[in-house]
């Protein structure tokens, strides 16, 4: 006779949780979303902002890490230069699979306002990207809007499934 | 995919046209009205050949030869204690004389007057670096090496100081268009995955103004989203935080729940 007695019918079962390995990689991977600082310009302000205790990116599981090897996800906040921008696919090979970039701002995903010589017209030029945030530049509220559909869309894909390697454009 | 334009030839025409706007010139007085700065004119008279002087907005513009400069700055800093270089740049006159006006911004801490030297030279001539008296003017000689493309004599480390390194052309030149021209539209391309990877990503979109509502391979439209290159729908997509049947361990979020606080708290 268990010294505890488990009703698998109450709290979907807890303690025991029945799930797919697959599901549970997932959600792990979802949940634990570290950031490369990647603050180029005003939209970092914003970024900053979202990792402070006001919006609260830990609730997530989103915290901002600097250096590649350690990040899943790189959030580009900024108008990207020519020159910058073998810097940023340097560091965005550097980071380990799996990996997610999200463009936050015009200037990232277009260019923006910069319709110069030296800016990049918009990172997807460069490197992949999951997600492309709007704004100029988006408040906290938008970027964790775009962390949450970014979560939603790990949490469809499957742990196992060889990764293609992203499109570029 | 937009009119491909051959850019190859795009500096041999400046892009700004003195129709549109000429900035309206402040009075200029002679270097008399100054007790200080008259008695500092005629110092330096006295030394070099000066071709013009004259006073504007309370400063003393002096219009020197080009191979005078060192001699004149060393003198000026030496002897007439302006001790300051605040400003070191050129001007684009190249479609109208062939020239570019360099001029150096001196300014006197203890006399409190500010005096401007300027010299014309031809293009492909160069000035002598004054980087030896004045050490702000090593960044200043660097930067107007690197956007105006104006050459300096026996400076220690001329290499470009804003753009990259293998950049072609000079950017604040008036010739310069200011999208760029063939090097530059393709810069990140070439200097990251190489030539031969410009077809694969294709020229840059360059009009702002730019939508296309049945492009389904770069922006979706917004709650109408669709895979990557297929078909547009009219229908709407819904896009939630959540899926339909919630998440493990998180707490399900349903909107119809929320409390939205018009007032705070």
């Amino acid at each position: 006779m268990a010294q505890h007695k488990v009703n698998y019918l109450q709290d979907s079962g807890l303690p025991i949780a029945l799930t797919t390995v697959d599901k549970l990689v997932q959600w792990g991977r979802s949940n634990s979303l570290w950031a490369l600082t990647y603050g180029l310009a005003c939209c970092a302000i914003e970024m900053m902002a979202s990792g402070a205790s006001r919006y609260d990116f830990d609730r997530f599981g989103t915290i901002f890490r600097a250096s590649p090897r350690q990040a899943e996800v790189m959030i580009v906040a900024g108008t990207l230069t020519k020159k910058h921008a073998q810097f940023i696919r340097r560091l965005y090979d550097q980071m380990a699979e799996p990996k997610w970039v999200i463009s936050m701002g015009s200037c990232a995903n277009t260019g923006g306002m910069f319709n110069t010589y030296a800016t990049v017209q918009g990172v997807d030029r460069v490197i992949p990207v999951d997600i492309y945030l709007p704004g100029c530049a988006p408040r906290p509220e938008s970027l964790q809007y775009a962390v949450m559909m970014l979560q939603k869309q790990i949490r469809k894909e499957s742990a196992f499934q060889k990764r293609k390697p992203k499109r570029l454009v | 995919m937009r009119e491909y334009k051959n850019r190859k030839n795009v500096q041999k025409k400046a892009y700004y046209n003195d129709r549109f706007w000429v900035a309206p010139q402040l009075p200029k007085f002679n270097p008399q009205e100054d007790k200080q700065l008259n008695e500092d004119y005629k110092k330096i008279d006295e030394k070099f050949e000066i071709k013009e002087a004259f006073i504007q907005r309370d400063q003393l513009v002096l219009i020197v030869h080009s191979t005078d400069i060192k001699e004149i700055l060393t003198f000026m800093k030496d002897e007439l204690s302006y001790t300051v270089l605040s400003e070191l740049s050129a001007n684009d006159y190249l479609s109208q004389s062939g020239e570019f006006e360099v001029f150096y911004q001196l300014l006197s801490m203890t006399k409190r007057k500010r005096i401007r030297v300027k010299c014309r030279i031809k293009e492909k001539s160069s000035v002598e670096s004054v980087y030896t008296v004045f050490k702000s003017a090593d960044w200043a000689e660097r930067e107007m090496h690197d956007l105006m493309g104006v050459n300096v004599n026996n400076h220690y480390n001329l290499k470009r100081l804003i753009m990259p390194d293998d950049w072609s052309g000079h950017p604040l030149r008036k010739t310069y268009p200011l999208q760029g021209d063939e090097a530059a539209s393709w810069y990140e391309i070439d200097t990251i995955f190489g030539k031969e990877y410009r077809d694969i990503v294709g020229p840059e979109q360059r009009d702002p103004a730019k939508t296309d509502r049945k492009d389904t391979k770069n922006f979706s439209r917004i709650f109408h989203e669709v895979p990557f290159g297929s078909n547009p729908s009219e229908e709407k997509t819904i896009q939630d935080y959540q899926e339909e049947d919630g998440v493990y361990f998180v707490k399900e979020l349903k909107k119809e729940n929320s409390k939205v606080l018009n007032t705070r708290r």
